[in-house]
């Protein structure tokens, strides 16, 4: 990171009014995409996605269909994009490293011993180390969503910036887990400690706490990005996670990135959509959109 | 690196979206439209009709009859006879039932509502849709609850309805302006004459049709059409109880002039110049966000618009990055389409006095921003514009505009924005940006304006009075205060 960053004071982070940010989220939902402007967002979309699992019954299986998945949305639309990346367990990584090969999409971890981070700051270093080590392309670390309630914000700070340390030149993304935090003014505070700290990427939620991802609580953090970048000109990448199922929610999204950060942000290296059955349903409105009526569902692939 | 305040955001994309227009069928425009007295559509003694034109792309939409001074005798005795044989003696609550029955149409024909205001007045279909419509709904089932429960909005006052009610609406809320104005005067059991604005008579006529389905008893609510010389009529008129008129300042000190001496009762909704007030410990990017609502909306064709936005000098250079970026992203164009935000000005004329006030603006020095939007070569159009480097001197920062025009001052204390904000004829609204409770109740306790909001703007509902201070007029419309103003208590 630049040298001439000052840290600012976090206590002091700047305030967000609850009802003005839900109002101004509802606002984007009101866009209506048509046509070509609907089909390339769809299929924008579709590129950001990291197609994820992450359950306690992983296997080498699962994880090897899922790539698959990946790089073969669906054969029946020819020049489809791929998914921008697999999101899996540290242990899954080498696995799903090998599965992609050299498709050029890439493989994040979670990390930091998630989805809770309740653990001292070796494991989580070394949790870290071993999904890099393993071949990991990306980081998705959770912040101590304890220490901050309790204040502790230079703890988090020194967390995240350890854990940036390790990454070197692997893309960190740090996650809020807004679900647990409460308020929006929280939700911008931790925000502003993950980018100074040296985050990559900010990113909503783990997908295990409800609620996950929506579009207020993403427009505080796309805010966020924004005054970072007024301030330092640095582009800071975001990613929402959990919740997002449905195509239609998905292109609201890209309208509230497109109308708050502007149209550099609109590719896979500056947003993410953290989702696994996303890519399914946006591959349902570009075959509608392209045949002109709904297919089943059993017309997609599940993996 | 790059400096502060030199970054900009790139907006280009989120402009260029594939056009979302609302279908126009089902919007039945009639080739001409009648007088609406006594229950029917009548022609005019005049036989004279005038144009109403698509402000978006200056097509003509109908022919409007003219009211002479004949037909407003004619809908003022109508209303008369209407009020002294029945609707006077009507009970309460079958009044409201009528009322009710009006609103429930307007919700069934929102729609075609919504369209038709668009076409007639130039403004966004997601406006009229989402804001104009519903909420002249609203006021319609608000009022048709007061109507038998009159007693206890005025105990032991025992409340009577006043008699003939002529009301002159503008043309930037054409629907929700009659709204506001019939509702009311019904619950309370009073008749009504009401004059539309002659750019905008379509959804007032259409209005007319619903009044008709709803089988209001004929001559309760009467609607005539026509420009200044009707409304004068209408204000000069011996046998009306009561002049409601919104509109400019120029025009209501005319009225309450013509009624000086007589028995008329009147309210004046007329002109503002809100301040807009942030403070340092605001929530910025909401209060940007504000700033857009309370300038942009409907072309800033609202009388309530913060058109003077003060912003506290140590977050000025932010703010002022903040909303240019956002105006940016602002979608000006076919009122029609879905995605527009701001649609076309109201007419040539206004549009005019909108490019008078921004020349007027750059020769007082003032610092011009406009968005890089493109606009329709065709229709009546202005890109979203902020002055910065303005004084309370400057004119654009005493007079209304009545346009997307913003002008930007700073401050550094309390005390001077409040004296900064006050220091104008206008008191109709101001807004308050501040994280801080008792800044808000000590600026909402000094600032002499009838409608404040505090971390918000342009908010209406039907329970909350609306009016205002000094040369912004008098009497309250609204809410339990805007009974008041149709009843002898």
């Amino acid at each position: 990171m630049a040298a001439n960053i000052t840290i600012p004071d976090f206590s002091i982070a700047p305030r967000i009014d609850q009802v003005g940010v839900e109002e101004r989220a509802s606002r984007f939902t009101k866009r209506s995409l048509k046509n070509e402007t609907k089909i390339n967002g769809l299929k924008l979309a579709l590129n950001m996605i990291d197609l994820t699992t992450l359950e306690g019954k992983d296997t080498d299986g699962k994880v090897k269909q899922l790539c698959y998945k990946a790089m073969h949305l669906h054969d029946a639309y020819p020049g489809l994009p791929t998914v921008a990346a697999i999101c899996v367990y540290p242990s899954m990584v080498s696995v799903a490293k090998k599965a992609l090969g050299d498709s050029g999409i890439k493989v994040a971890s979670v990390s930091t011993a998630f989805p809770s981070g309740q653990a001292p700051r070796e494991v989580k270093i070394r949790d870290t180390k071993f999904a890099i080590n393993q071949g990991a392309d990306e980081i998705d670390m959770v912040i101590s969503r304890g220490k901050f309630h309790q204040g502790e914000y230079n703890f988090v700070f020194d967390e995240i910036a350890a854990i940036k340390e390790v990454c070197g030149t692997t893309t960190l993304k740090v996650i809020l887990e807004t679900g647990e935090l409460g308020t929006y003014d929280k939700v911008r505070r931790a925000s502003d400690i993950a980018m100074y700290a040296g985050a990559d990427f900010i990113k909503t939620s783990t997908g295990k706490i409800a609620p996950a991802a929506t579009m207020p609580v993403t427009l505080v953090m796309l805010e966020a990005i924004r005054d970072f970048y007024y301030k330092t000109g640095k582009r800071i990448s975001m990613k929402p996670a959990g919740g997002i199922s449905k195509a239609k929610l998905a292109l609201h999204y890209l309208v509230m990135l497109n109308e708050v950060l502007g149209e550099e942000w609109m590719n896979n290296q500056y947003f993410r959509f953290g989702a696994s059955s996303l890519a399914n349903d946006i591959l349902m409105q570009l075959m509608k959109q392209k045949t002109g009526v709904y297919q089943s569902a059993d017309y997609f692939s599940n993996d | 690196m790059a400096k502060n305040n030199t970054l900009k955001l790139k907006f280009d994309s989120s402009r260029n979206l594939a056009p979302a227009p609302e279908s126009k069928s089902v919007a039945k425009i009639a080739d001409r439209y009648e007088l609406f007295i006594n229950g029917k559509f009548e022609k005019p003694s005049s036989k004279k009709y005038f144009k109403t034109i698509n402000p978006a792309t200056e097509e003509n939409l109908s022919l409007i009859a003219e009211a002479n001074n004949a037909d407003v005798n004619k809908a003022v005795k109508a209303a008369r006879n209407a009020y002294e044989k029945g609707w006077k003696k009507t009970a309460p609550k079958e009044r409201a039932k009528y009322i009710y029955r009006i609103a429930r149409i307007i919700q069934e024909r929102a729609r075609e509502l919504a369209v038709i205001e668009t076409l007639d007045g130039g403004k966004p279909i997601r406006e009229s849709r989402d804001f104009d419509v519903p909420t002249a709904a609203n006021h319609f089932f608000y009022y048709a609850g007061w109507a038998d429960k009159l007693e206890y909005a005025f105990p032991n006052r025992n409340p009577q309805s006043l008699g003939v009610a002529g009301q002159i609406i503008p043309w930037n809320f054409p629907l929700l302006m009659a709204a506001w104005k019939i509702a009311p005067a019904l619950a309370t059991g009073n008749t009504v004459v009401l004059k539309p604005a002659e750019t905008t008579s379509l959804t007032a006529l259409k209005l007319a049709e619903i009044i008709q389905e709803a089988d209001l008893p004929p001559g309760v609510v009467n609607i005539i059409t026509g420009a200044g010389a009707t409304g004068a009529a209408m204000v000069n008129h011996p046998d009306i109880n009561k002049i409601a008129f919104t509109g400019s300042t120029d025009v209501g000190k005319i009225i309450q002039k013509a009624i000086a001496g007589t028995n008329k009762k009147a309210t004046l909704e007329l002109g503002g110049k809100a301040a807009n007030i942030i403070f340092d410990d605001a929530p910025l990017d909401q209060a940007v966000e504000g700033v857009i609502n309370g300038i942009f909306f409907n072309q800033g064709h609202v009388c309530c618009a913060g058109s003077r936005l003060f912003v506290q000098e140590s977050v000025y250079k932010i703010v002022l990055q903040k909303l240019k970026d956002r105006m940016e992203s602002l979608i000006v164009g076919n009122p029609l389409d879905k995605n527009t935000d701001i649609g076309a000005i109201n007419s040539k004329q206004q549009l005019e006095v909108i490019n008078k006030y921004i020349k007027i603006g750059q020769q007082e020095g003032a610092e011009i921003f406009q968005s890089k939007c493109t606009i329709p070569t065709k229709g009546f159009y202005c890109r979203p514009t902020i002055f910065t480097n303005v004084a309370q001197s400057n004119r654009i920062a005493q007079e209304e505009i009545f346009g997307p025009v913003l002008s930007i001052q700073t401050f550094r204390t309390e005390d001077e924005v409040i004296e900064k904000a006050n220091n104008t004829p206008f008191g109709l609204s101001a807004g308050v940006w501040t994280d801080k409770g008792s800044k808000i109740f000590n600026m909402t306790s000094k600032l002499k304006a009838g409608v404040i909001w505090a971390n918000t703007y342009n908010k209406f509902d039907p329970t909350s009075p609306f009016g205002g201070y000094k040369e912004s007029g008098f009497g309250r419309e609204g809410g339990l205060h805007g009974l008041g103003a149709y009843l002898k208590v």
